[in-house]
């Protein structure tokens, strides 16, 4: 008995905290929406198009996607930078990150991105 | 038999890249299942954890090219302008689709969507091979962990299937076509 519970503690011991893990789930559902954000934006303003041509021959996707990517790829890094050694509550976080990746989904969708 | 090499750039993208990572996607959700299998009872198998990292990082790796050629080296030949007074417009698959009413909603739904969605994928899958890396068998502790990995791998494969699909039906309508021609097998002239 006395051993399994050293097992036990010792298993329990080496277990990876889930921080980093959350950190990833969480920006990428944050990055995902991000692209279905700026692309209704730049559909909407003139002037956020024009601030999205990064590359002239893609037009706004390049700046639409490029700045999508550096805000999940921040919010990645602050994330983890935080949460790396701790054990944080997934739940949230699992209904949250999905929520986001499906509205980016839908948003993307012209007929739904239109509607805004 | 020849092509150019803009329809080759189109293949590597779609026919290339694309068609693997479903492909691939479709043995990630089984070797997903798989290890969910043996996550409550016992180990994996040795090795198992390890490869779905280096399998869902090689997918990671390949949605990322597909992305990166479709939106750098496809796109700007798509949409690109023809000169004023143009009739054939064959050369410029944006204008032509946008030139008649039976297919004008191929671009305004179809690849106004593909553009965007596409690029959730390298996000959601990247996200996924960092888990199972970072994680490997310690991912038999964290039941939620694996429940994020297997919805964010199908979102992706919902996501690169809805590209795909677009992605085939303009080149279907519309091709990208142009450059230099690549002759795979001749005939004489007589």
């Amino acid at each position: 008995m006395s051993t399994q519970v050293a097992v036990t503690q010792q298993e329990t011991a080496v277990i990876v905290p889930n921080g980093s893990g959350a950190a990833a789930i969480l920006s990428a559902g944050i990055g995902s929406f991000a692209i279905a954000i700026f692309a209704i934006a730049a559909d909407k303003s003139a002037f956020v198009k024009d601030l999205f041509v990064f590359y002239k021959p893609t037009g706004a996707l390049s700046g639409e996607t490029t700045a999508a990517v550096l805000l999940w790829l921040v919010t990645w890094a602050v994330l983890n930078w935080r949460w790396r050694k701790r054990t944080v509550s997934l739940g949230r976080i699992n209904i949250i990150a999905p929520g986001l990746l499906g509205l980016s989904l839908l948003l993307t969708f012209p007929p739904i991105g239109d509607l805004f | 038999m020849e092509f150019t090499t803009r329809s080759l750039w189109t293949l590597i993208h779609g026919m290339g890249f694309g068609a693997l990572y479903l492909l691939a996607g479709s043995g990630a959700m089984v070797a997903l299942y798989r290890r969910n299998l043996t996550d409550s009872s016992s180990q994996s198998a040795p090795g198992g954890d390890r490869f779905l990292g280096i399998y869902l990082a090689v997918m990671a790796a390949l949605s990322w090219l597909t992305v990166l050629t479709g939106t750098y080296i496809i796109y700007p030949w798509y949409r690109a302008t023809p000169p004023a007074g143009s009739t054939n417009l064959a050369a410029f698959p944006r204008a032509l689709l946008l030139s008649h009413p039976a297919t004008r909603q191929w671009h305004m739904v179809g690849m106004e969507w593909k553009e965007h969605v596409a690029w959730i994928v390298p996000i959601a899958i990247t996200m996924a091979a960092f888990i199972a890396i970072k994680y490997a068998g310690d991912l038999r502790y964290h039941l939620q962990l694996r429940n994020a990995l297997r919805g964010f791998v199908v979102i992706s494969l919902l996501a690169a299937g809805i590209a795909g699909f677009f992605g085939a039906m303009l080149d279907k309508n519309a091709p990208v076509e142009g450059g230099q021609t690549i002759q795979l097998v001749g005939e004489e002239i007589k």
